[in-house]
């Protein structure tokens, strides 16, 4: 395995809510505003501290969904409806609110914008958040690196990002997409619904042949099945970055 | 304490004296790999660990778990915040697995199938506190869990437990491992929040 990026010391920080916008039903993307933020690399989450009155602290992590840049950066965060941390990020947190902070986090699973090779991209659900980074790094970059996005979603109304991935792959000459519904497909559309299976992943991806760069995220069974796919279809192991998150998040 | 978060309760706080400073409590076993899962059959398994006057000690399968196991019973913790308490275990204590080594080394780095690499003190892998596990809640470990067998070293945030472990060798020097060069903590103690460079 490669080294990839890395990190100084990483301090708390205090940003403060801009903006909220629903992405879906349950999942909301924060905008923060953090004086001094130094950017990020495509991929990488942070680390966010909730402290009650009492002095009652949780932390959770979460990966940064828009493009590298200063001052300022978007979560987007599902609510889990048994979760602790996420019901008060999406429900109680407002506009004006103080939201604390440290980061960015993870030197593997990241996209440099100077690498000009294609890339594979597999989301499973919010999986895609880290995807989406990248995807607006490549567009902010003006990258020509070929990206294919393969999301794999329950049904049409769980799409995050579904206006901007639409406009991006309109306007970003070398970005494809496709969708794989589970449960439900959209409205009187004929299209196949069900898992990702070798067929549709091929078809949608890039054969091993292309050698793409490979970046899978989305819960644990999921990142098992589409990394094992790829590697029966002869992709490199080596070439397969993944990042699992389990149902306990919160 | 950080800031308050306005409007922020929080939940039970009745386990948290068993828990490291900001980990929760999870009752399902979470999966964190970089990559893919290597399938790793016990027909072709080895494991070995070289001094670091480059002697090699080396099991397969059937040598391994001809050695005395132990049942192993700990708390885990993940640099990703989650802990599972109570856990049950089966696996061969470092301490039988370096008997025959004539070592003065301080340092371990882990090597795995699939290429993952961590890095310990030595004097962390013995006295009890260091295990190759290959058993789970009295089952095979499953692959995605590490299995056919892993390193188990559970006073260390667990990416310190290192997954299909294949070799450990022993070093004059300490020489990072995968994550503790992407940013992670080097030795990674959850008592001490030891997560990132610099904590």
């Amino acid at each position: 395995m490669a080294r990839a990026a890395v990190l100084g010391r990483l301090t708390w920080q205090v940003g403060t809510v801009a903006e909220i916008r629903a992405e879906t039903a349950t999942a909301h993307t924060i905008v923060i505003d953090l004086p001094g933020w130094p950017g990020h690399a495509a991929g990488q989450h942070v680390d966010v501290r909730l402290t009650a009155d009492d002095g009652y602290s949780v932390q959770r992590s979460y990966s940064i969904a828009s493009a590298p840049g200063p001052d300022r950066l978007e979560l987007t965060v599902q609510r889990l409806e048994d979760g602790e941390v996420s019901p008060y990020l999406t429900d109680t947190l407002k506009p004006g609110y103080p939201l604390e902070l440290r980061g960015p986090i993870g030197g593997w699973f990241v996209w440099d914008p100077a690498e000009p090779g294609p890339v594979l991209l597999v989301a499973g659900g919010s999986g895609v958040v880290p995807l989406m980074s990248m995807i607006r790094a490549r567009a902010a970059a003006g990258s020509a690196a070929p990206f294919r996005l393969v999301y794999s979603v329950r049904s049409p109304e769980t799409v995050l990002y579904a206006a901007g991935l639409e406009q991006l792959s309109q306007v970003a000459g070398g970005f494809q997409m496709s969708y794989v519904y589970t449960r439900s497909g959209p409205p009187g559309a004929k299209v196949r619904i069900g898992r990702l299976n070798p067929v549709v992943l091929s078809a949608a991806g890039w054969t091993s042949a292309a050698a793409p760069a490979v970046f899978i995220c989305g819960p644990t069974g999921f990142v098992e099945a589409a990394a094992n796919l790829l590697v029966k279809a002869g992709h490199d192991p080596g070439v397969i970055k993944t990042e699992r998150f389990g149902p306990s998040g919160g | 304490m950080g800031i308050v978060s306005p409007g922020f309760k929080g939940r039970g706080r009745s386990e948290r004296d068993k828990l490291p400073p900001g980990q929760y409590l999870v009752t399902d076993f979470p999966v964190l790999s970089a990559g893919p899962t290597p399938r790793v059959d016990t027909d072709s398994w080895k494991f070995s660990i070289t001094t670091e006057a480059g002697r090699a000690h080396s099991w397969d399968w059937a040598q391994f778990r001809a050695l005395p196991s132990e049942e192993i019973h700990v708390d885990l913790h993940c640099v990703t915040k989650w802990s599972k308490l109570r856990t049950t275990w089966r696996g061969v204590s470092l301490d039988t697995l370096l008997a025959q080594a004539e070592t003065s080394a301080e340092y371990a780095l882990a090597h795995c199938y699939g290429g993952y690499t961590t890095n310990l003190p030595v004097a962390d892998l013995l006295d009890g506190q260091a295990w190759v596990a290959f058993e789970y809640g009295g089952q095979p470990l499953a692959a995605e869990h590490g299995g056919p067998a892993r390193l188990l070293v559970p006073h260390l945030y667990l990416w310190k437990s290192a997954k299909w472990v294949r070799r450990i060798d022993l070093r004059a020097k300490d020489e990072p491992g995968f994550w503790e060069s992407l940013g992670y903590h080097n030795y990674g103690d959850p008592w001490r929040e030891q997560r990132y460079w610099g904590d």
